[in-house]
């Protein structure tokens, strides 16, 4: 495979084609924060924070790093005033839904982030899809996953699969950034506990 | 749902993994909607994970996972349709089926959503009744239209129970 040279925050990096900007850069001791980014697993592009400026082709792109494959003469700076304006309102906005997680309160702190900006929506998900990929990449059982769309989407397990892998495995509850997994879990475990699932709908006709 | 029919379903797209939308949109059309049932099965014949099809299901509003009405009456609330008394409409279909936007009675005769738009803003207000698009209503004209339904409907009932009693004396003497 072909080498790519390329500038990250002025440093000259070269790596292997197809590595991503994130990679680059961490190899040369630059940190991007990131939340959704995962050694073992594909890119996802869920958290945004890794967002970096790149010039390129004689103009400036804001473009995800865990994503993005390295180019050829790429110019890209990760702290810039822009940027830090970016990861601030993401960063109040997932502490909206997140207000107490660890990571999310010591990003926070780094780029001043106003935990009390928008309204409080704690359903503690950030939507970043570890635990989702993480089950159907390495894992490969699929007993968690995202439901509805917009601002309704949301993480759950499958009951059904939950019941039968996940007390034993358990592995997606410490890669999640905030505590919302093990709390859908807790959920779902709840709901299969009775002997029999409570029937909803018509007690009268048993429907 | 019969699980031949649905067998049926998946075997016309050759139990693709990759058509299963359409899969999926051809038993909602079937079907009225889609039963849990029908959800297992399709997730084991094409070897895709349950987590998936859920998402998939929940992510188009086309989908169904609850029972839907045998007569699904769409009545556009947006913005042209809006100012030209769309609420109105609404109030009167909720009056005469006496189901609410999204929602469904319990005899499964009707299922009631509102729409944004239908792309026929010069008709406005619209509403689609079983596929068929009524244009310009007026109150008195969206009531007439479900009353007739209603009948329609009424008559198919009576018509069953008469054929089951039928049937029953038949049997009667069959067995006597």
């Amino acid at each position: 495979m072909s080498e790519i040279s390329l500038q990250v925050d002025g440093k000259q990096v070269t790596v292997e084609e197809g590595m991503t900007i994130l990679q680059a850069a961490r190899s040369v001791g630059v940190a991007i924060p990131t939340l959704c980014d995962h050694e073992k697993l594909a890119p996802y592009g869920a958290c945004r924070l890794c967002t970096v400026e790149a010039d390129a082709h004689g103009r400036t792109n804001l473009i995800a790093a865990c994503q993005h494959p390295v180019e050829k003469d790429l110019v890209i700076r990760t702290r810039t005033e822009q940027l830090d304006r970016i990861r601030k309102v993401l960063l109040e906005q997932m502490l909206a839904h997140a207000p107490d997680s660890e990571q999310i309160v010591a990003l926070a702190q780094i780029y001043g982030a106003d935990p009390n900006r928008f309204e409080k929506d704690a359903n503690f998900c950030i939507l970043c899809g570890l635990c989702v990929r993480y089950c159907a990449e390495i894992k490969q059982k699929h007993a968690v996953g995202f439901f509805d769309r917009g601002a309704k989407r949301e993480i759950n397990f499958i009951p059904e699969i939950a019941v039968r892998e996940c007390w034993d495995c358990k592995e997606c509850f410490p890669l999640c950034p905030t505590s919302a997994l093990q709390a859908a879990y807790v959920l779902t475990e709840a709901l299969m506990s009775p002997p029999e699932p409570v029937a909803k709908g018509c007690g009268g006709c048993g429907g | 749902m019969d699980i031949g029919k649905i067998d049926q379903i998946i075997e016309k797209h050759d139990s693709e993994a990759s058509l299963l939308i359409q899969i999926l949109l051809d038993i909602q059309s079937t079907n009225n909607w889609l039963p849990k049932e029908a959800l297992t099965r399709v997730s084991e014949k094409l070897a895709v994970p349950m987590s998936r099809i859920q998402h998939i299901t929940t992510f188009y509003k086309t989908f169904s996972l609850t029972p839907k009405g045998r007569h699904e009456i769409h009545v556009c609330v947006g913005t042209a349709c809006h100012v030209r008394g769309a609420q109105d409409i609404l109030a009167t279909v909720e009056a005469v089926t006496g189901v609410k936007p999204g929602e469904t009675d319990p005899d499964l005769q009707f299922s009631v959503e509102t729409v944004s738009c239908l792309g026929c803003c010069a008709l406005g207000p619209v509403m689609v009744v079983d596929g068929e698009y009524h244009g310009n209503v007026v109150q008195a004209e969206t009531a007439e239209v479900l009353e007739k339904l209603k009948l329609a409907e009424t008559a198919e009932t009576l018509e069953k129970l008469k054929q089951s009693e039928t049937a029953e004396v038949v049997n009667l003497c069959a067995c006597q």
